[in-house]
């Protein structure tokens, strides 16, 4: 039992660290020295929260493990994440379209989390959840303002939000794991947080002036949670890990 | 990074209540909406603010420095414009 909630825990923590990970790939590279700052902003609040649910998980599983065991020194199938983090950044607009379904879910989703009988976990939702409340508005503002800007930037975020759609379904779908977590109230129910995420995505589209073309209905990419990953994860974790790989155990 | 097209803000901050906004620094942005998200993520990252005010740059109407010595250098010579030229009395308290 309490290594099924210690593998829930490593899924909250590695959702938000390939996430953390992957906005910190724009650090320098960002199209405006403001985005820059922001996505660096976002990544640094989701390595946090992954953070904590690490130093969590070390303290349950004891022994000579600490919160650096879990990203460091763990290989790609042991990863929990859903797929919809570990895909590549892509152009801003793929990263935005990206942003605008995660950041939704971890809104509705910490919010319910904070619920949670796992008093520890609440908490820890309960500090994340003012973080990714800004992240929501930020990703939100940016697909309004480029649905509802240019034909060029129109175009572009409607083609990322059809994109990366099929990886959004993934969040809603529970595995094996989560239904456990969910009977024991540690977890929340995914279809509450589905009705809402819908609404608040529809919500923004509209002031977006975008719609959604979802050509293979309710099909969705899955396997994240249960670590089958795509072939991006190998390569994020292969810099993620390097240091680590090529002189274990060094400090500085 | 590619050139911006984006307007110029000043961007100024008050760092807790009670105390002035003060001037910290400019970004561009698109509009005043998001020239105040930007401010937050620039500006206020280190806890240095409550509160912020940004204005477009170019709504800022500025002093000439060509003009500095007609302006200011006048005043140099008024000490008799500080409360402190002026000898007061013994008797006047609590000024």
């Amino acid at each position: 039992m309490a290594d099924n909630k210690l593998d829930y825990i490593l899924q909250l923590a590695d959702n938000a660290l390939i996430y953390g990970h992957r906005l910190s790939e724009w650090t320098g590279h960002g199209p405006q020295l403001e985005v820059d700052m922001a996505l660096s902003n976002i990544s640094l609040d989701n390595i946090g929260a992954a953070r904590s649910f690490y130093q969590y998980a070390a303290e349950i599983e004891g022994g000579d493990k600490t919160e650096d065991s879990y990203p460091y020194l763990r290989d790609v199938r042991d990863f929990k994440n859903v797929l919809l983090v570990e895909i590549p950044n892509g152009d801003f607009a793929k990263t935005i379209a990206r942003s605008f379904y995660f950041d939704c879910f971890q809104f509705h989703f910490y919010t319910a989390l904070q619920q949670s009988s796992d008093e520890r976990i609440a908490a820890i939702a309960a500090k994340s959840i003012k973080e990714v409340t800004y992240h929501w508005r930020y990703s939100k503002g940016w697909v309004i303002k480029l649905g509802d800007g240019t034909e060029v930037s129109k175009a572009k975020m409607q083609e990322a939000l059809n994109d990366v759609w099929d990886y959004a379904g993934e969040l809603f779908a529970p595995n094996k794991l989560e239904l456990e977590m969910q009977a024991q109230r540690i977890a929340p129910d995914l279809a509450p947080i589905k009705e809402r995420w819908d609404n608040s995505i529809n919500e923004a589209l509209k002031a977006a002036t975008l719609t959604i073309t979802d050509e293979n209905g309710d099909w969705h990419h899955n396997g994240g949670k249960d670590g089958k990953h795509s072939e991006h994860l190998g390569f994020l974790l292969a810099e993620l890990q390097f240091v680590q790989r090529a002189y274990p155990n060094s400090e500085w | 990074m590619s050139k911006s097209e984006w307007p110029l803000w000043e961007v100024f901050i008050r760092s807790k209540a009670g105390l002035d906004h003060k001037h910290v620094g400019s970004l561009h942005a698109v509009d005043s909406e998001m020239a105040i998200e930007n401010a937050r993520d620039v500006y206020t990252r280190r806890q240095e603010g409550i509160s912020i005010w940004v204005v477009e740059s170019e709504n800022i109407h500025a002093s000439n420095p060509d003009e500095s010595e007609s302006f200011y250098e006048p005043s140099d010579d008024k000490i008799y414009r500080h409360p402190t030229f002026y000898e007061l009395p013994d008797k006047l308290k609590h000024m």
